[in-house]
């Protein structure tokens, strides 16, 4: 079965979405992501977006889920590379995904993780 | 003798008579309009709708003129009136072309018929016919002009979204005239793919120009907005006119979610600020 692969890169967990999600797929990646960052101790997570091209309202509630587990578990989530059309589906769909961070590419989404763990006070 | 036999006869016989004395009605009648048309130009065409109609008069009935023997008569009035309205002729202009054949056909027909009851028949039938054809020609103009506004409307719709690159990494999107949901999504669209463009990390939107905002105006505002920041980009909405500021709190619109400012400048200031702050060390200058 299909897996999508979790990468540590130091204290951080990256996540790039690269085949169309299928629900299956979205419930396995949910729970090897909650057991990875228990695991690792990781202190953010980064997933990357860009080449999904179509979203359903399940897939938008997946990430929103995803990003509140990972909170919880004491890790900040940061959404990088979201499609235009993607961004309209979600937000016709009424899923304005509130409570994750989003960010246009990897490059800041590090930054921004990077600087939530220098600054762990900040809430943005 | 028929109705269309009769017509027919008479143009045939004084043609260029008839053509003299109609391009001089037509003058009369304050259809032609030298600015816009040559006069040889006119007297082509007359010539032409002349022939056309005898044409279709020898061939077709008169009473119901709307057969395969009238449809070059047709096709040659919706041609006309197309140029005109191209040309600016004005729809009464347009169709005096036809109105104005009127007066030297009758004239004609009195000479040629005799009896009181058969000249009133065919006066009737020959003006029940130009009418139409008069008619046909406003139809048609009116077609024109409807066509020439949707092209404009189109055109209007693609001009009217730029998205302006201000700064690094600052886009401002200068909205102007009323939004309707075509025309906010064609916004949202050419924002978020400008934004993928150029990685920028905020949009000014500013509403100077917009006249007015109701509530599915708001609501594709902050549809937009929500967008943008799915993207990984801030909105800042500038502009906003005093009676909005009054219509939005009166709707119930909940701006709360998104940062105003009064101004595109101020607006300009907090992002360059805002850019600036969440730039990583190392990476600045």
């Amino acid at each position: 079965m299909d897996r999508i692969p979790i990468l540590k890169m130091g204290p951080f967990l990256l996540v790039t979405i690269q085949v169309d999600m299928h629900d299956q797929l979205a419930l396995q990646l949910q729970d090897d992501l909650t057991g990875r960052i228990v695991a690792v101790k990781a202190r953010g997570v980064l997933i990357d977006i860009s080449s999904l091209e179509i979203v359903d309202s399940f897939i938008g509630r997946m990430i929103s889920n995803i990003a509140g587990m990972a909170r919880i578990l004491d890790a900040e989530t940061v959404v990088v590379g979201m499609q235009p059309a993607v961004a309209i589906t979600l937000v016709e769909l009424g899923l304005s995904l509130e409570g994750v961070r989003t960010a246009l590419n990897v490059d800041k989404g590090m930054a921004l993780l990077q600087k939530s763990l220098e600054d762990p006070e900040v809430e943005q | 003798m028929a109705a269309g036999q009769v017509l027919q006869h008479i143009i045939a016989r004084t043609q260029n008579e008839l053509l003299a004395e109609w391009l001089a009605t037509q003058t009369a009648d304050g259809a032609t309009r030298t600015d816009l048309m040559k006069a040889s130009e006119l007297r082509e065409q007359s010539r032409e709708f002349l022939a056309l109609l005898q044409e279709a008069a020898r061939s077709g009935s008169l009473e119901n003129p709307t057969g395969g023997a009238w449809a070059p008569v047709y096709e040659f009035l919706a041609g006309i009136s197309r140029s005109r309205a191209i040309q600016g002729f004005s729809p009464a202009e347009t169709a005096t072309f036809v109105f104005s054949l009127k007066q030297p056909l009758f004239t004609r027909l009195r000479r040629e018929i005799t009896d009181a009851q058969a000249l009133a028949d065919e006066l009737w039938a020959t003006s029940v016919l130009l009418d139409k054809l008069g008619l046909y020609t406003t139809e048609m103009f009116q077609k024109t002009r409807e066509e020439v506004i949707a092209r404009q409307q189109q055109e209007l719709l693609e001009l009217s979204t730029p998205v302006v690159n201000l700064w690094k990494d600052i886009l401002a999107l200068p909205l102007i005239g009323t939004l309707d949901s075509a025309r906010t999504q064609v916004v949202m669209e050419s924002l978020l793919q400008k934004i993928v463009e150029t990685g920028a990390a905020i949009a000014i939107i500013d509403i100077t120009g917009v006249p007015t905002v109701d509530t599915l105006v708001a609501q594709h505002l902050l549809k937009t907005v929500a967008a943008a920041r799915l993207m990984g980009a801030d909105c800042i909405i500038s502009g906003i006119r005093p009676q909005i500021a009054q219509t939005i709190v009166h709707l119930g619109v909940d701006l709360g979610s998104v940062s105003t400012k009064a101004t595109l400048a101020d607006a300009f200031l907090v992002a360059l600020k805002r850019t600036q702050s969440s730039l990583p060390k190392g990476l600045s200058g």
